[in-house]
């Protein structure tokens, strides 16, 4: 890990996280400090938790103890409003989860629209106003140039309505990961690889400080991986803060710069790809890389 | 033979009897829709509010509430639910129509809201986690993603309580209401013919099913959209 990161405050910082279904202790005090640009690779068996780790850092699961500070806010803290967080916080699930009764292009701008529409509205309203007001002004001054020149820029501001402003941001989405013919279509006729990639650009949409990855390509066929891969790699190389989950190995060593092995609800070991992979010190890690390897 | 047609114009045609039939229709249509009304738009929250209460463990105390309801409307018979609305809640009230539109209004929103319950159910819960995860609030999620699919999923169970709905609502007959199930009473009481007014009844209430059950297959057809290969099978 580069020095410099190291110095800079964590973007997401957890804290003794905890979390139990029933009687059932899922994850045990877990803390680790995530930094702005880094992916974070957490791999290990099934049951070891880190799928609920992954879901306890957007709060889709209640942790039941601990802290996750981010934006310099406890979001484990059930005062918080949560929603405002999670729209900083892209997640890609396993299922894909498009909405069904949705086209491509809707299920891109709902988010976007529903939640930054009326802010938006808002803030055209006082800037229209504040126009106007210099609009009057001109006039009487009789500055004609200077009234055509503001009458010019509402009529430009307002010329785009906000949903076509999300629908355009959305196709150009679409087109970077070549399903712009596709906008139209629902979910139920894409391939398991397409709708992978529809759902991260939906997540992408909101323009997310953090992406977290549940799994992005276990239930995809295997011919429909490399694609799905290659998306979420090109996301990271843009300087995306990643959190996956996964168990693709070649991928988790070429994408990662930290991997975390999580066993039986605990961080059992991590460090750089090599590190964890090459010369694994864990007992458990080197059990479970023999396994999968 | 001469004799059969003379009878079934005698219940239909003489004195200008067919305008009870359309009295009668026309009072049974009212009833119906304003019922089936009431029970969607009440279905529809009593369901919603069960399932919030399940996905979020909040509104305890409502879906309590919801259930006893939902569980007394549907163990007592809609004859008795019509007599204690009409004989004693509201007695003073002269409008039997109306009276009877609410009685089925409240009975129907009992059964929608099981049907739509099954509705919400049947939408996978990653369709919730999604719309969460991307900062929806629970409101939006619910209006913009989990209704509209709920709602079509329990689309044809709906439509047979619409068509049941409209059958069993010849009960309100019981407290003197006039609709198409009252009307052969009527009509025999001066003809003394009891077939003829009935089947001419019964036909009117199949004709008004099978033009409902066309309407409703229509308007799913359209909503399957979404479906792979757009809902063509």
């Amino acid at each position: 890990m580069d020095n410099v990161i190291m110095q800079e405050k964590p973007i997401l910082s957890v804290r003794n996280l905890q979390k139990k279904f029933g009687q059932n202790e899922v994850l045990k005090n877990i803390s680790t400090d995530i930094y702005k640009g880094e992916k974070v690779v957490i791999v290990g068996a099934s049951g070891s938790g880190k799928s609920t780790f992954l879901r306890c850092l957007n709060c889709l699961e209640d942790p039941t103890g601990g802290q996750i500070i981010f934006d310099d806010v406890d979001i484990a803290d059930r005062r918080v409003n949560i929603n405002v967080h999670r729209q900083n916080m892209g997640m890609v699930f396993q299922q894909f989860n498009l909405f069904n009764n949705k086209t491509v292009l809707e299920n891109i701008m709902l988010a976007p629209y529903l939640i930054h529409g009326k802010k938006f509205k808002k803030e055209r309203k006082s800037q229209n106003k504040a126009d106007k007001k210099l609009l009057k002004e001109a006039r009487e001054a009789g500055n004609l140039e200077k009234y055509q020149s503001i009458l010019e820029r509402i009529s430009q501001r307002n010329r785009v309505s906000y949903r076509q402003i999300c629908k355009e941001k959305a196709m150009e989405l679409l087109r970077r990961i070549g399903l712009e013919d596709k906008a139209k279509a629902y979910p139920s006729t894409l391939s398991g690889g397409q709708k992978q990639r529809v759902a991260i650009v939906r997540a992408l949409a909101m323009n997310p400080k953090v992406m977290l990855f549940d799994e992005p390509t276990s239930a995809l066929d295997p011919e429909m991986v490399g694609e799905v891969l290659n998306l979420i790699k090109e996301v990271a190389d843009e300087g995306m803060t990643m959190v996956i989950v996964t168990h693709e190995m070649g991928f988790a060593r070429e994408v990662g710069t930290r991997v975390i092995f999580m066993d039986e609800g605990v961080i059992a070991e991590q460090g750089t790809p090599s590190e964890v992979f090459d010369t694994p010190k864990n007992p458990r890690t080197k059990q479970f890389l023999n396994a999968v390897l | 033979m001469l004799d059969f047609i003379e009878s079934f114009s005698k219940a239909f045609f003489v004195q200008g009897r067919w305008k009870l039939y359309l009295e009668g229709l026309g009072n049974t249509i009212i009833i119906a829709t304003i019922a089936a009304i009431i029970g969607v738009i009440v279905g529809v929250i009593f369901a919603m509010i069960n399932y919030l209460k399940k996905k979020t463990g909040k509104l305890k105390f409502l879906s309590a509430i919801v259930n006893i309801y939902i569980t007394i409307v549907r163990g007592t018979p809609v004859v008795l639910q019509l007599m204690i609305l009409y004989f004693v809640v509201f007695a003073s009230w002269d409008n039997g129509i109306m009276i009877g539109a609410i009685t089925f209004g409240i009975n129907s929103s009992a059964y929608v809201a099981e049907i739509i319950r099954a509705g919400f159910e049947s939408v996978d819960d990653g369709q919730r986690e999604a719309g969460r995860s991307l900062g929806l609030s629970t409101w939006q999620t619910m209006r913009k993603i989990i209704i509209p699919q709920a709602l079509k999923n329990s689309l044809p169970p709906l439509f047979n309580e619409f068509i049941t709905l409209i059958k069993e609502t010849a009960i309100v007959g019981y407290v003197g209401i006039m609709d198409l199930g009252k009307v052969p009473g009527m009509i025999q009481s001066r003809t003394f013919e009891y077939l003829p007014p009935l089947i001419i009844s019964a036909v009117i209430y199949l004709g008004l099913v099978m033009l409902l059950t066309l309407a409703l297959r229509q308007i799913e057809k359209a909503l399957s959209k979404s479906d792979r290969n757009g809902g063509k099978k």
